[in-house]
């Protein structure tokens, strides 16, 4: 076979020609989406399961900061002295054991009868003039829910915090207690319990001066006489016929009642006093002082970190840009400024500026002030970094002008970072606004707004006794702060891959 | 170097210059305090004389800064303690705040870094995520929510310590057994933190000091697993961690605002706060001085010991 031959046989004049002769090429467009710089961080940021759980967390206190107010019957100006310091209690949670408002406690002799005695009193029924004596222990208003054992020298109870209040001595006006009948008639309820005869009570054995508590016969070391069935035997005010009475003139202006203090929450309020997560230490509704609080360490944090964010990122990006004389004047000034104690400034800002421009504000500007200089630094680092590289270079050969060179081509290299630390400025600010308020510098305990730093001082007076004063908000600020933290870390993580856990 | 530390010295001083002068200004725009005690005014009104009270703003300053230069008088208290200087008041704060501070970092300072070794041995294993797990919730929850802890269980509910520091009347000194054990709430509440962090510090630079290629040479060279760590990868790795150190004992002295207040120490931090909430303006400027000037010393030294550990790093040279 010769060579001739052995070309023909293989390859035909067709397999010569242009493939796409005439036709233009092009690139094909790629197939597949394509990922960007966020894209690619929030594909990380989702692999990392802990600061995804954060990032529920927050959303969980923003909701519950937004919602709860909303579904409480009480406003953030509530306040009732004589519910001070109760237990949480919700009636619907109660049936599955939680918030129940009952607490275990030993009452000796004279206690369990005092107690005993309000759930009986409470039980008293106007026509026949007689007390219903099953009452006392688990009763519809009985303080004492159940007995759950005896021992040598006292009973060991459940009480109710709500209930074991009982009776109180209010003075009305006239229209207030016609107001009152007016509502015992509308929805059955009692408010107005008959007087006690003053004369005979033995005033060492009441807690106050309004305590009216005591209306059943008691010797000297204040225990009950009973009668001879075992009955309480009621001290209660009668006029000539024996008809029990239901006030007593104070003066021309006012009467004295005697009220089942529950049931005249209810009428005052329009709601039953139970207090979801307990009341403080003068009486307010901690859920609802809760939210407000959460929302102003959230909405402070959150503005302080926008406004840190574009001041820093504006004096960075110059001080990095032009650099020579005017970085160096400008390092100086961030030098100065970064030495000043915050704790300082935001005592100056509020002896001076918060009766102008009130206190948060105030509060705001002491965090703004030093608060960029973090960012700044980051943004000159970076823009040392990125100025003397050749696609700048490049840009500026073709015509670019400095704004453009700084914030189009410069600047995106930054966002990385300054998010990162933008987000991790929120906890800080959380815990530096917590602990002025705490230390009293900021003084934000009024009845129109808090926060949680005031609320732990609150509590903190109450710890031993109440400690779910202090409770709630020490639980909300802890997971503010870690929740904070692990969404901040796994966004430094996703952005800058290069530094995961450096600091961890 | 010389020429660096003098420069930063000059700054110091020009800062604190700087923020004196806004706090001077901006303390003496508020209202001046009443005469508090009416029998003893006529002292008073001699000693507002002498400090220049009724005299323009500017005059003031000038022999504020007289009496601090020739006699390092910070002037007297008109409140917390009538009449009494200001010096003396902030001298009798420093020892408590001292102590308690010292007792916290020589209980916080080896568990931390203990900690962080372990973690960075057992890289990965189930002991180091429970360390750093741990750390994580340490460093993120406010010092004073375990402070609260601490007091509520061991203080009020099993009562084994007392739940605030008890004063030196009753205990007879600050260096009695008494003083001791009711500073242990408050030792320990400053505690957590710090060894919280400085666990995480050691453990990040100690995993990096692992796996260097130094490391490999010093075990093919023959050294054993703990050799090794321990004479080069520790040694390497306390490079930036015994600056961090010696911040936290330059800090010692600023104490504690916060943990002060909760456990009632009588120390700086409470009485800033006193100062305050009773506007005693030269007890304010003067712990503002004070606070100041440790937190810029605190920094020139954390600086400077760089250096001295590691020759290889020289502050302030030129790129």
């Amino acid at each position: 076979m010769t060579e001739k031959q052995l070309l023909t046989e293989e390859f035909s004049p067709e397999d010569f020609r242009f493939a796409s002769h005439g036709a233009s090429l092009k690139d094909k467009k790629p197939e597949t989406r394509p990922v960007g710089y966020f894209r690619d961080a929030w594909r990380r940021f989702k692999k990392n399961k802990a600061s995804i759980v954060a990032l529920c967390i927050i959303a969980f206190l923003v909701l519950f900061a937004l919602i709860a107010p909303l579904f409480s019957p009480f406003s953030m100006s509530f306040s009732d002295p004589i519910y001070r310091n109760r237990i949480p209690k919700n009636s619907v949670l109660a049936h599955v054991g939680i918030a129940t408002g009952e607490y275990s406690r030993d009452l000796n002799g004279r206690a369990f009868e005092y107690f005993e005695a309000i759930g009986i009193g409470a039980a008293y029924d106007r026509a026949t003039d007689t007390e219903d004596n099953t009452q006392g222990i688990g009763g519809e208003y009985a303080a004492i829910r159940r007995v759950t054992g005896e021992n040598k020298n006292s009973t060991s109870v459940r009480q109710d915090a709500y209930l074991e209040i009982g009776f109180r001595r209010l003075s009305v006006t006239q229209a207030e207690y016609e107001d009152i009948l007016a509502y015992e008639e509308e929805t059955g309820l009692t408010v107005l319990y008959p007087m006690i005869d003053a004369s005979k009570v033995n005033q060492t054995f009441l807690t106050d001066a309004d305590d009216a508590n005591v209306w059943f016969l008691m010797d000297a070391s204040g225990r009950a006489v009973k009668d001879a069935q075992g009955n309480y035997q009621d001290i209660y005010l009668r006029d000539g016929e024996g008809n029990v009475r239901y006030y007593q003139n104070r003066d021309t202006s006012g009467l004295y009642v005697r009220v089942l203090y529950y049931n005249y929450f209810r009428f005052r309020n329009g709601t039953e006093p139970e207090f979801l997560f307990g009341s403080n230490t003068v009486g307010q509704d901690i859920l609802v002082r809760l939210a407000s609080g959460i929302r102003l360490s959230l909405l402070l944090a959150v503005g302080v970190s926008v406004i840190n964010l574009l001041i820093g990122a504006i004096y960075g990006t110059i001080e990095g840009y032009y650099g020579g004389r005017v970085d160096l004047v400008m390092e100086r000034i961030v030098d100065i400024l970064s030495g000043v104690p915050f704790i300082i400034v935001a005592t100056l800002f509020q002896l001076h500026l918060a009766n102008t421009v009130g206190i948060v504000s105030s509060l705001l500007f002491a965090f703004v002030l030093t608060g960029w200089i973090g960012t700044s630094r980051r943004v000159r680092t970076q823009f040392y970094r990125f100025k003397g590289q050749e696609y700048v270079l490049a840009a500026r050969t073709l015509g670019a002008g400095d704004l453009r060179l700084m914030f189009k081509h410069i600047f995106p290299n930054t966002l990385g970072t300054i998010i990162t630390s933008s987000v991790l400025v929120i906890p800080s600010v959380i815990f530096s606004e917590s602990m002025l308020t705490y230390l009293g510098i900021v003084n934000l305990s009024g009845s129109a707004m808090t926060s949680i730093g005031s609320m732990l001082s609150d509590g903190q007076g109450v710890l031993a006794s109440y400690p779910h004063v202090i409770f709630f908000p020490a639980i909300v600020i802890s997971l503010l702060m870690i929740s904070f933290n692990l969404f901040g870390n796994g966004l430094r993580d996703a952005f800058n891959p290069s530094l995961r856990g450096v600091d961890e | 170097m010389a020429k660096y530390v003098i420069k930063r010295i000059l700054l110091l001083f020009f800062t604190l210059f700087v923020i004196m002068t806004i706090c001077f200004v901006l303390i003496k725009l508020l209202e001046p305090n009443e005469i508090l005690d009416v029998t003893q005014a006529e002292r008073e009104e001699a000693i507002r004389d002498a400090l220049g009270y009724n005299e323009p703003i500017l005059i003031q300053y000038l022999i504020y800064w007289k009496n601090i230069l020739t006699r390092f008088d910070f002037g007297v208290s008109f409140q917390i303690e009538y009449l009494g200087s200001v010096n003396g008041i902030i001298q009798d704060r420093l020892l408590p705040t001292i102590l308690i501070n010292v007792y916290a970092l020589l209980f916080s300072v080896p568990l931390g870094i203990l900690l962080g070794i372990a973690a960075a041995l057992k890289k990965n294993r189930w002991q180091d995520h429970t360390i750093s797990t741990l750390v994580m919730l340490f460093v993120s929850v406010p010092s004073f929510v375990y402070a609260f802890v601490l007091q509520y269980f061991l203080g009020a509910r099993l009562g084994w310590l007392p739940i605030q520091m008890e004063s030196v009347a009753e205990t007879g000194g600050y260096f009695t057994w008494k003083m001791f054990v009711s500073m242990i709430l408050p030792v320990l509440a400053l505690s957590f933190g710090s060894i919280a962090s400085l666990a995480r510090f050691t453990r990040a630079e100690l995993a990096e000091s692992l796996t260097s290629e130094y490391m490999l040479l010093a075990r093919a060279k023959g050294l054993t697993k703990g050799q090794a760590t321990l004479r080069h990868a520790l040694k390497n790795a306390m490079v930036p961690i015994l600056p961090s150190i010696i911040a936290m004992f330059a800090n010692i002295l600023s104490g504690s605002l916060i943990i002060e207040r909760i456990f009632s120490v009588p120390g700086i931090g409470g009485l800033y706060i006193q100062s305050i909430q009773e506007l005693d303006y030269n007890v304010f400027m003067a712990v503002t001085i004070f606070y100041t000037f440790v937190g810029l010393a605190a920094n020139i030294i954390v600086d400077l010991s760089y250096g001295f550990l590691d020759p290889r790093i020289r502050m302030g040279a030129k790129k």
